[in-house]
Order: structure tokens, then C-alpha cells, then sequence
């Protein structure tokens, strides 16, 4: 009976192993098999109630994002007596929202607090005596939201937010004054001017949601690996990293083996260095990491800092290395800057372009060195850079949630309709919906309701009357 | 006391809510008194000469649609008709015509007092009898102590009760246009517990048309096409009375501002609420200053007067400034003032304590429509009358009210606004404010609303068969569209190329060509002749449906996912305090408004999602507890 199908992480939040996402509602099953391959080939429409397939999730493009387990329980058979649909992913928190991600721009919405809960409860799933604590925690939402919002009313997001809302409700408002007093003096409605606001408005969305990546990182840490040929000097980069920018250590058990993670905060961008602890506690033996390891490193990694010695001629494994980060999110450092450099800037750059192929983006080359403590605020701020911190954003201007950023997708894909509707020469009353619907996705955001906002909005601005 | 007379229904107030009540009440076979203080101002417009406009059309519509007797009246009485935003779009179109007042007025009258089981009276009325318990209606008194006894009460008082006139420092009690004000009514309403609120509004002076110069002025005629406002009205040719457009200056602002400190709204001598949308010529002064000018329509009052009504020119300006600033105006320089502009302060209920049927929530059988619900306009009037006059109808059968949805008429969306969020200024009706616009096009009205009629009763024979046959005609010429299937065949397009279509690349049918833009049924007929010939407005309601199809779909989908709430009844008697977890904010306002459905509630501003989630787990609860 309930229309929408919601979306919601499922597991509490950290460092768990394994993250389960649950789907749940009419189209559950649709919106999991457009992100879903199982390795079987098999859909998840045509797959046996309560029964597991293993595949991937995977993006836009069809790469996978993780490795998951999906479990399908079919209506009535499920905790909400509606299709659902289990993902069991995993990766980290990192994946798992890549994972929600995924789901929310296949058609599914974010789940409110409790929403599962109450699903159960109205279909009858849970008994009476569960009455009480559903409207409980159903409510407590409230509290929350409210929390969420004052913080965001500190924030430039939701100032961000409420500027772009006016501006759509500016529209709105000049559409709409059009439409109900034709015969009042209400400047004519220039279709290329809207046109051009619309495209404007689209653009602020863009650059915001670009800034999700930024969220991220900025709540879950970069998982950076740090790579290079034995004696490259990874562990003294390290302990710079770690000592001289004033770490904050803190020591987490690993996950997926027994490796330790340790994050470093570089001009506020939490690094979580990946592998720490063989990197530093062993330092003749890790210092010899090869290439094998370099490459798993390479994977989890969301930033890769690759060492090259200034000193010497690049070698084979160099090469190699190379190879492994080319076209990844990687920064190219020359360490030992502070002896007689053998390989230049430029050199390291046309190696990489050699392993690269032609076409790809000139590589960030920055030459340190981590005993004499040079290049190290560069690279700070090259790692500020990629996390998108460093263009000056501050604290709060940034998309820090999937439910934000649905949300903003939602309002793109609203303004990219009115689009089309002014493209195919529709009148302004189809062109006023499209910016309707916008201006109500991006007050779900900040929790601001639609009221007489637009009616109020048209008196203030047009002078209207008989 | 004396009983005059027992009737099933009373309606109060004889204007354009109070004869939709009443036409309504008997047309549904009650036997009804429609009191009123003149019998010569039935149906009276004491403001602009006009009906209709963009939402105000719409609303003339559906009641038209129901079976109500504005739009047939309008038809035959107005003296000049415009399709307004037709470069809009299909939903926002909206057909205006000026009224001749006094054939509207007397056409009216004659009607009404043509109706069987409907009694005319020029009487008025000072008081609501209740039962003993109080919760209920018995009857009314009138000023000369007479009783009239019915069951169930509709109040269409508009703006008479407590009816004080404002022309600069000179202030009266009295009704709109010279008429009696209703001053007793209101305590009355107050000892029965009816919360009441002081609004106001306005309107310009008159002026005689003799002493115009409209060769300074712009003609604003009429449209060439023949238009009306009912789907029963034939009438293909009228007298096309043109207005006459002027604009106010600097000199004209001039005069205002010097003179600000005798304006009533600027003194403190109105105390009233007026409306945003209709503010008088020194408030739009005032706000917008920068405005070098501000226009006026010069539109006449009927056929056989000389009164010209000066629209945007609306003042409760002293009268010496009145006649000065006029007389700054192109085409006014000479003006004469008939009548002057005034301001009016009156009472009205807060419509928070009308059900969505507009019965009262405390008080059986006692139902309010129209201005004194705190709305504006002739329309918005009507539409409240009829919605009432078919509820008091159903009442007194023992029927379950007549409410229509957002999603099903203007009207629904009128009500369900007053009903459920309150008003703090005149409400007027605007298409901004229904959320389905798409669906609520004034072209399909009847499509909306017509079986709808048909069902309570007061659509009559000929309107069902007429309505009945354009249907068919509708579906007939969609079968033919959907039936004309083309393929890609070098015939078929050098048929479609031949009469200026272009040619289809896969198959297609007629209603994808429709579709295309620019498309029209006429031109695809020419190709095709085997498609049946059509009536105008058949072709309309088959190009929209065809042409906007995936918005309308849109809307539709939209109007489905609220279903599910609107079709959640909350009980009457729901004690909020006793729900738990619900804000504060919410319970208060739940309690005040008593929303008969979660839909309704959801609309309640201050009452958020989390608290409807809380109020359906709690009602699942009483449910199931009631279950066993």
C-alpha cells in the first residue's frame, strides 16, 4: 500500500566488516537489479524468494563498486510485508554510501528514521504492544531533524540551499504572477531569460553536489596508500606526515586482515593511510615492499601518493608503479629532493605519460624531501586540492549525506525538465511545474515546507490589483 | 413568537453564495426560504462589473458543471467575453466577461423566483434560533419578530454584518451600495460560539461615461469568438461592449502622497484586514513607490447605464481627493463622480470551524458560504453556495456530505484551503494555489464534475444527455486516433508530406501525430478524412489529452501517491491529547482544526511528517484494538 520504495544503510555506522543495505517497497526488486550483476547472470526478479545471489554492485558504467550478498524476500515475506531486498556489501562505510548512492538514483527514496518500523507495524507485521515504541522512535525523528537542521542553518549549505530556492521561487513567482492577473502590469516573461536562470541554478547544484566527494572525505577519511620501490623512503614520508603535521593517531583495528590504519590530519584532510603499520613498524622488510603489494594498496585507495627517488635513475619497478597508478587519483612525488637530483620533474612526467598513453592529464609532480621537512606544506596543499577543501570552502558547505545529495539530483533533474519543456516551446504553465517540483526538492533538503510562499512571494513583488 | 413559516432549509443572504444555496437546496427537492434585505439587490455586484478571470473562470465552471446557475446567468446577461492567457497554456486559460449588473442581477431574480420549492423574502434577519442542547439549528428571527423554522441553516451574509463604510473621515454603518447593514446578526453567531474576524475591502468610484474622453484612452475589446461560460449555453453572437485602458501619473501619486495623512488606511480608522490582491490605490502608493505608473481599466456597468467602474482605482480617499486625483488621469480630466469609491469593514467567521462539507463542526445543520467565510469575489461566493446548498440538501436527507478533492476541482481546493489552513485576508482564488492545475483545466470541467452532479441531483436530464453524447464523441475520436496506425511506407508519407505533415520514421499513430508539435486534429484530418469530424470543444479535449499527455500522467501519479492519505478518515472524536508522541504544536492544531483525514492533516501547517507517521501507527493501533 505504501507507493514510495525507501532505502536505507542498515547496519550502524563504522568500521564493520560488512554493511548491509535494505530496499524495501513495490519496487524494491527493480531498483536493486538496476545496480546489481550476480556472478550467475541471473536477475534478481526472476531469483527465489529468500535466497542468496553473489555478484557486485556496480556503477553507472557497469564497474564494480563491491563485492555483495543480495538476499530477496518477497512481499509478504519480509519484516515489512512489502519486497525487500538485503545488499550485504563489503567494503566500508565509503562503499556502502556509494552503494545507497546507487540505489537512490535508481528510484528508490531515503528512508526516514523509523521508516522500516513503521512499514512493519502498519502492515501488521509487529504486534500491538510495538505500538508505542514505533511512534517513539518514528518520532524522534523530529528531534533529529531538527538537530540536522540547526546545524545546517550554521553551514553555508543550507544558506546555499535557501539562495537557490529563492531564486527558483523568484521564477516561480514572476511565472506564476503572469498566469493569475494577465491583466495586471507584471513585466513580460522572457522565455531565454528563465532559460538562462534555470541553466544558472543547474550549475550552482553541480558545483555543490561535486563538493559531495569533499562530504566524504571530510566524515569518512581518504583512504590513502602510500607506494613506491623499497627504500624509496615511504616510512620516513610517513612519519613526517604523522609527527611533524601533528597527527591525530588513532590506532583502528583492521577490517578485512590484521592491518592498522592511522589518519593524518593534513591541513584538515583526514588521510587514512592505508597499511601503516607494515610501513612503519617493519621498516627494512615493508621498505621492501614490492610491487605485489603496492598493487592492493593501490586498490583500496581513494588517493595513492607514489614515491620516486630524486637520486636515482627510474628503474623497472618504478616503471612499473607507474603503470599501477596511471589514470588513478595519484600524486607523483621525487623524495630525497635534497640530494643531487638524477631524475627531474620533467622525466618522471614523460615516464608517467609513456605509461599512461598519450592522451592522459599531465600527473601533480612535487619534489620533497621528509628529512629536511621541504615540499611538505605543498603537498598539503595538493592533497587539500583533490580533496576540494583547498579552493577555501569552509566547514558546512559541502554536501555531507546521500539523502542531500538525492535530493539535490532530484532538483537537477526537476530544472533539466523545465529545460526541456521551455526546448520543446511549451507555454509557462508546464515551465512553472518543472520549477515547482525543483524548488520542492531542494526544500526537502533543509526541511522547509511549501506554503504560501509563492502567493506571498508574487504580492511582494508585483504591484496587483483592481 | 409568531411562526411565519417552517422550511427544511433557510438560507441567509440572497448574493451569489446565498442563490447557489438556494437554487441548489430546492433544486434537490427541499423545500427552502432565501432571505434577503432587498429583493431589488438579488444577486447584486456591488464591486467590479465582472465575472470570471483566471481560477475565478474556472470556479464558474464547475459550478456550471454541478448544475449551479452562475455561468448560464453570466451567459445570458454579459455584455462582453475574453479568453484571457491563451498563449499560456490549456490549463491557465481563462474565459472573463463583463456583466450588463442589472440583467444579471433581475435574470437572476427571475430565476430564483421561478424555482419550485423556493421561497423569496425580503426579510432580515437578527437571530439564529438553536435547539436546547445547542448544537443544533432550529431557525431564525427576523428584525420584525417573526420566526421562520427549518432544520438545517446555510449563512451567506457577505459583507452586511456589521457593515461599516469608510470615505475619508466619514464612516457609517451600512451594507456594500447604500444598502442596510446586518447589525445584530453578529452577536447572535458569538452567544452561539462562532468565532468571528473584522475584514475589509473596497472599491473605486463610478463615473459617467458622458464625461469620458475615451479617444485618450486604449479600446480593450472583446474576443471575435463567441465564448460562454456554461456547457448548456448556445449563444454564438452578443453586443460586445468594448472597456477602455488609461494609467494613473506622477500628478495622480502626488496628490495621494501629499494627502497619505487622510487616508483611512494610513489613520487608523480602518481597522479591518484587506485583501493583498485587491489594495486600493493609496496602498499600492505606498508599496511600491518606484511604480511611475499604475493602469486603469474603464469598464462600463451594463447596457442601459451611464456608470463607468474605474478598475485599480480602487479608495477610501475623502472625497475632495477623490475627484482630485481622477481628474489627473488621461481621458478623466473631466470625470464626474456618480458614485464615490469607498471602503468596507465587516465581519466573518474563521472558516477553521467549518467542516470540508462547510457545515459547522459544533453546530448541526448550520452551514456558511461565501464572504462571510472570509473569502473574496462573485465566484468564490458561488462556489461555496453550491457546495453548501447541496450539503444542507444532503443533510436534511440523511446523505453524507458532498466533498470534492484538490485533485478533483477548485473548488475543493477553495475549501479544503479555508477549511484547513484559515484565512488572514480575503482569500482569493488563484490557479497558483491548486497543486493538480494540469487536471483542473477549465475546458474539461465537466468532464470533473458533471457525473458528479448527475449523482446528488441536480444535474437535469438535457445536461446529462448533452454531457453524455460529447463523451462519447471524445472516446469515439480517440478509438480513431489510436486506430489510425502508419507505417513508414513511402505511400503513407507522401500522404503526409503531400498536406504539409512530416513524414513518420517508425509506426505511429494518430495520436502521436497529434502529438508533434504544432499538430493539430483539423490538419491531420485533412489527410486522413476517414477520422470523424468533430465539435470544437470535442476537438479541444482531444488535442490537450493527446498533446500534454505526460504531464497530465505526471499529475495523475501525483494525485495517486496522496490518495492514499486523503482516503485515511480520522474519526471525529480522536482525543490528540491522548495521542502519544505527537509535538505539541501538532496536537493543538489537530485538536483546533479536527482534519477529517490524514490528507487534510498533513496540510495543517505546523503539523510535520513525523507527525502524521505517529498518527497513522496510532490509528493502525486503535484499529487493531478495536478488532479484538
Amino acid at each position: 500500500m505504501q507507493a514510495d520504495t525507501i532505502a536505507a544503510i542498515a547496519t550502524a555506522p563504522g568500521e564493520a566488516g560488512v554493511g548491509m543495505l535494505r530496499i524495501s517497497g513495490a519496487r524494491a526488486i527493480e531498483v536493486a537489479d538496476a545496480v546489481f550483476r550476480a556472478a550467475s547472470g541471473k536477475s534478481l526478479k526472476d531469483a527465489e524468494t529468500q535466497r542468496v545471489l553473489y555478484g557486485h554492485v556496480v556503477d553507472e558504467e557497469g564497474a564494480p563498486i563491491d563485492e555483495v550478498l543480495a538476499l530477496v524476500m518477497r512481499a509478504p515475506h519480509s519484516y515489512t510485508r512489502e519486497d525487500v531486498v538485503e545488499l550485504s556489501c563489503h567494503g566500508g562505510s565509503i562503499v556502502l554510501r556509494r552503494v545507497l548512492g546507487r540505489v537512490l538514483a535508481a528510484g528508490a527514496r531515503s528512508a526516514e528514521r523509523g521508516e522500516f518500523t513503521k512499514r512493519a507495524f502498519l502492515s501488521g507485521r509487529l504486534d500491538l504492544s510495538q505500538a508505542q515504541a514505533v511512534m517513539e522512535i518514528v518520532s524522534a525523528r523530529t528531534d533529529r531533524a531538527l538537530r540536522v537542521a540547526e546545524g545546517h542553518l550554521a553551514g553555508h549549505f543550507s544558506g546555499k540551499i535557501h539562495a537557490m530556492r529563492q531564486k527558483c521561487l523568484g521564477l516561480i513567482a514572476h511565472l506564476e504572477a503572469a498566469i493569475d492577473f494577465p491583466e495586471d502590469e507584471i513585466d513580460d516573461v522572457v522565455i531565454d531569460e528563465v532559460e538562462r536562470a534555470v541553466a544558472q541554478l543547474r550549475q550552482e547544484i553541480r558545483a555543490l553536489l561535486a563538493t559531495a566527494h569533499t562530504g566524504r572525505i571530510l566524515r569518512d577519511g581518504l583512504p590513502t596508500a602510500i607506494v613506491g620501490k623499497p627504500n624509496v623512503g615511504k616510512s620516513s614520508l610517513m612519519n613526517a606526515l604523522l609527527r611533524e603535521e601533528r597527527a591525530i593517531v588513532t590506532d583502528i583495528p583492521g577490517t578485512t586482515r590484521d592491518s592498522i590504519e592511522e589518519y593524518a590530519d593534513i591541513g584538515g584532510v583526514p588521510l587514512r593511510i592505508i597499511d601503516t603499520a607494515g610501513i612503519r613498524e617493519t621498516d627494512d622488510a615493508v621498505e621492501r615492499i614490492g610491487v605485489e603489494k603496492a598493487r592492493g594498496y593501490i586498490e583500496r585507495a581513494a588517493l595513492v601518493l607514489a614515491l620516486f627517488d630524486a637520486a636515482q635513475p627510474l628503474g623497472t619497478e618504478d616503471e612499473e608503479i607507474l603503470s599501477l597508478v596511471a589514470g588513478r587519483p595519484a600524486l607523483l612525488l621525487l623524495t630525497k629532493s635534497d640530494l643531487p637530483p638524477v631524475t627531474t620533474p620533467a622525466a618522471l612526467a614523460a615516464a608517467y605519460a609513456r605509461c599512461a598513453g598519450g592522451d592522459a592529464a599531465a600527473p601533480t609532480i612535487l619534489a620533497i624531501s621528509a628529512r629536511e621537512e621541504q615540499g611538505l606544506s605543498a603537498l598539503a596543499a595538493a592533497i587539500g586540492d583533490f580533496a576540494g577543501t583547498g579552493s577555501g570552502l569552509e566547514e558546512g558547505s559541502f554536501v555531507s549525506d546521500e539523502r542531500s545529495a538525492a535530493l539535490l539530483r532530484a532538483a537537477d533533474a526537476q530544472l533539466g525538465a523545465a529545460l526541456k519543456t521551455i526546448g520543446a516551446g511549451l507555454s509557462v504553465d508546464f515551465i512553472s511545474i518543472d520549477l515547482r517540483a525543483a524548488w520542492e526538492k531542494l526544500g526537502e533538503i533543509t526541511g522547509e515546507t511549501v506554503g504560501e510562499d509563492i502567493i506571498d512571494e508574487i504580492f511582494s513583488k508585483f504591484c496587483i490589483g483592481k | 413568537m409568531f411562526t411565519a413559516g417552517t422550511y427544511d432549509i433557510i438560507v441567509i443572504g440572497a448574493g451569489h453564495a446565498g442563490v447557489e444555496a438556494a437554487l441548489a437546496a430546492a433544486r434537490l427537492g427541499c423545500e427552502t426560504l432565501l432571505a434577503t434585505l432587498s429583493m431589488d439587490n438579488i444577486a447584486l455586484m456591488p464591486c467590479n462589473p465582472s465575472v470570471g478571470g483566471p481560477a475565478k473562470g474556472h470556479l464558474v465552471r464547475e459550478v456550471d458543471a454541478l448544475g449551479g446557475e452562475m455561468g448560464v446567468n453570466a451567459d445570458r446577461t454579459c455584455i462582453q467575453f475574453r479568453m484571457l492567457n491563451t498563449g499560456k497554456g490549456p490549463a491557465v486559460h481563462a474565459l472573463r466577461a463583463q456583466a450588463d449588473k442589472k440583467l444579471y442581477q433581475f435574470t437572476m431574480k427571475e430565476t430564483c423566483e421561478n424555482t419550485e420549492h423556493l421561497d423569496v423574502k425580503q426579510i432580515l434577519i437578527t437571530d439564529l434560533l438553536l435547539t436546547e442542547d445547542k448544537k443544533g439549528v432550529r431557525g431564525v428571527v427576523t428584525e420584525t419578530g417573526e420566526v421562520y423554522l427549518a432544520r438545517a441553516i446555510v449563512m451567506a451574509t457577505g459583507t452586511y454584518l456589521r457593515g461599516r463604510i469608510i470615505i475619508g473621515e466619514h464612516t457609517y454603518s451600512g451594507g456594500p451600495n447604500g444598502q442596510r447593514p446586518a447589525m445584530r446578526f453578529s452577536a447572535s453567531l458569538a452567544e452561539a460560539g462562532v468565532r468571528l474576524m473584522r475584514f475589509k475591502t473596497g472599491t473605486p468610484a463610478r463615473v459617467d461615461a458622458r464625461t469620458l474622453d475615451y479617444e485618450k484612452m486604449e479600446l480593450q475589446p472583446g474576443d471575435e469568438e463567441a465564448r460562454n461560460f456554461s456547457f448548456m449555453s448556445d449563444v454564438r453572437t452578443r453586443e460586445q461592449v468594448p472597456c477602455y485602458l488609461t494609467y494613473t501619473n506622477e500628478r495622480t501619486h502626488k496628490i495621494l502622497r501629499d494627502n497619505m495623512d487622510r487616508a483611512p488606511m494610513a489613520n487608523g480608522i480602518i481597522q479591518g484586514v484587506g485583501p493583498r490582491y485587491c489594495p486600493s490605490i493609496e496602498t499600492k502608493i505606498l508599496r511600491f513607490p518606484d511604480k511611475e505608473r499604475h493602469q486603469l481599466f474603464l469598464e462600463p456597468e451594463g447596457l442601459h447605464t451611464n456608470e463607468v467602474y474605474v478598475q485599480g482605482m480602487s479608495t477610501s480617499m475623502p472625497m475632495d481627493v477623490q475627484l482630485a486625483f481622477l481628474h489627473t488621469i488621461p481621458g478623466l480630466e473631466h470625470a464626474h463622480v456618480m458614485r464615490a469609491g469607498y471602503a468596507i469593514e465587516y465581519d466573518c467567521i474563521d472558516p477553521t470551524q467549518l467542516r470540508p462539507s462547510l457545515e459547522f463542526k459544533t453546530i448541526r445543520g448550520f452551514f456558511s458560504a461565501g464572504q462571510s467565510n472570509g473569502t473574496s469575489g462573485y465566484e468564490e461566493a458561488a462556489a461555496q453556495g453550491i457546495i453548501a446548498g447541496i450539503n444542507a440538501a444532503q443533510y436534511i436527507k440523511g446523505a453524507p456530505p458532498v466533498v470534492l478533492k484538490r485533485s478533483e476541482a477548485y473548488i475543493g481546493v477553495l475549501i479544503d484551503d479555508l477549511v484547513t489552513k484559515g484565512t488572514h485576508e480575503p482569500y482569493r482564488m488563484m490557479t497558483s494555489r491548486a497543486e493538480y492545475r494540469l487536471l483542473l483545466r477549465q475546458d474539461n470541467a465537466d468532464a470533473r464534475l458533471t457525473p458528479i452532479g448527475r449523482r446528488i441531483g441536480l444535474v437535469s436530464d438535457a445536461r446529462w444527455a448533452r454531457f453524455e453524447k460529447k463523451q462519447a464523441a471524445i472516446g469515439a475520436a480517440e478509438r480513431s486516433l489510436t486506430g489510425l496506425v502508419l507505417t513508414p511506407s513511402r505511400e503513407t508519407n507522401e500522404r503526409l508530406v503531400a498536406h504539409g505533415l512530416d513524414p513518420v520514421h517508425t509506426r505511429a499513430t494518430g495520436c502521436d501525430l497529434l502529438r508533434r508539435p504544432g499538430a493539430t486534429y483539423e490538419t491531420i484530418r485533412a489527410a486522413f478524412p476517414e477520422l470523424p469530424e468533430l465539435a470544437p470543444e470535442v476537438r479541444e479535449q482531444v488535442e490537450i489529452s493527446s498533446r500534454y499527455e505526460g504531464y497530465i500522467k505526471k499529475q495523475q501519479e501525483q494525485v495517486a501517491r496522496m490518495e492514499r492519505l486523503e482516503a485515511k478518515r480520522l474519526p471525529d472524536n480522536i482525543d490528540y491529547a491522548a495521542v502519544p508522541s505527537l509535538r505539541d504544536e501538532a496536537r493543538e492544531k489537530l485538536t483546533a482544526i479536527r482534519p477529517e483525514s490524514v490528507g487534510q492533516a498533513s496540510r495543517i501547517s505546523g503539523v510535520s511528517p513525523a507527525d502524521i507517521s505517529v498518527l497513522l501507527v496510532w490509528l493502525e493501533q486503535q484499529r487493531r484494538q478495536a478488532g479484538k
